[in-house]
């Protein structure tokens, strides 16, 4: 599948992933972060039963401290 | 456009300001200037010495509750501008009831579990409002990695995304005055587009 992920095309041979999957494969190993598919927000207790498809717009945003 | 119309334009408007530290004075402030009609703001926390590195209050106003002394501080520069203070801890259960009626919420918090906790709020229960998020922009220099994000269109993120705050890695005014100033300009933007 073809996803796009923070703004970037990305590919990988599964035709699905799961959130934590993905974040697994990717590396993405830092906690404080919202997840958005296609506009929706994940929540994170979902990131195991989330399944991201080909054409899939993931947006993964870290959120540091400080303000 | 001119800058009259400008302003004629954004003073319709209401923008809704969570925090009110380094992000959310400086950002408030900016927005002001700017000519924003009506803003709210929300923070339970008193000034203190150590936020005058970068927070956009006066020595005099130590103690004091930072919403009573950002208003006062706005009300110097724009008197005419209606300006709404929230000295609450801001929750999910409070969060849509204090922002009710903004046009944009900006996301002006310290900790990133007060920011996961506003953006899942505001996007699920409010998931109309644009929301525009600070996140990284502790230290100093690396102008370079700051920048914009627009998630979609209700979400947008202003910072390097990358610098977590902490003992050895400090906010200090330059940089957050940036992101809280780019903060402002993202708002400003969304109520341009605006009828």
């Amino acid at each position: 599948m073809k996803i796009l992920l923070n703004n970037r095309n990305e590919e990988f041979d599964n035709k699905s992933l799961s959130i934590s999957e993905l974040l697994q494969i990717k590396k993405l190993s830092f906690r404080m972060r919202i997840i958005k598919i296609n506009g929706t927000l994940i929540s994170k207790d979902k990131y195991d039963s989330t399944f991201i498809h080909d054409k899939d717009n993931v947006q993964v945003l870290y959120l540091m401290s400080g303000g | 456009m001119r800058l009259a119309d400008i302003e004629k334009h954004l003073k319709k408007f209401r923008v809704g300001i969570a925090g009110a530290g380094g992000l959310g004075s400086n950002c408030a402030i900016a927005l002001a200037r700017a000519g924003v009609g009506t803003l709210v703001i929300s923070d339970f926390d008193a000034v203190e010495k150590s936020n005058l590195n970068r927070q956009y209050y006066f020595s005099d106003q130590v103690g004091m509750k930072k919403t009573i002394a950002l208003k006062e501080n706005i009300i110097r520069i724009r008197p005419d501008i209606s300006i709404i203070i929230h000295t609450i801890r801001l929750d999910p259960s409070n969060i849509c009831e204090v922002f009710k009626g903004c046009n944009v919420i900006v996301e002006a918090f310290d900790s990133s579990e007060m920011k996961s906790m506003i953006i899942e709020t505001v996007q699920s229960e409010m998931p109309s409002i644009p929301l525009v998020v600070g996140s990284g922009m502790a230290g100093w220099g690396n102008n370079e990695l700051i920048r914009f994000r627009k998630i979609d269109d209700t979400l947008f993120v202003c910072g390097d995304e990358t610098s977590d705050a902490s003992d050895d890695l400090p906010l200090l005014a330059p940089r957050v005055g940036v992101v809280a100033n780019m903060q402002a300009n993202v708002a400003m933007e969304i109520l341009m587009k605006l009828k």
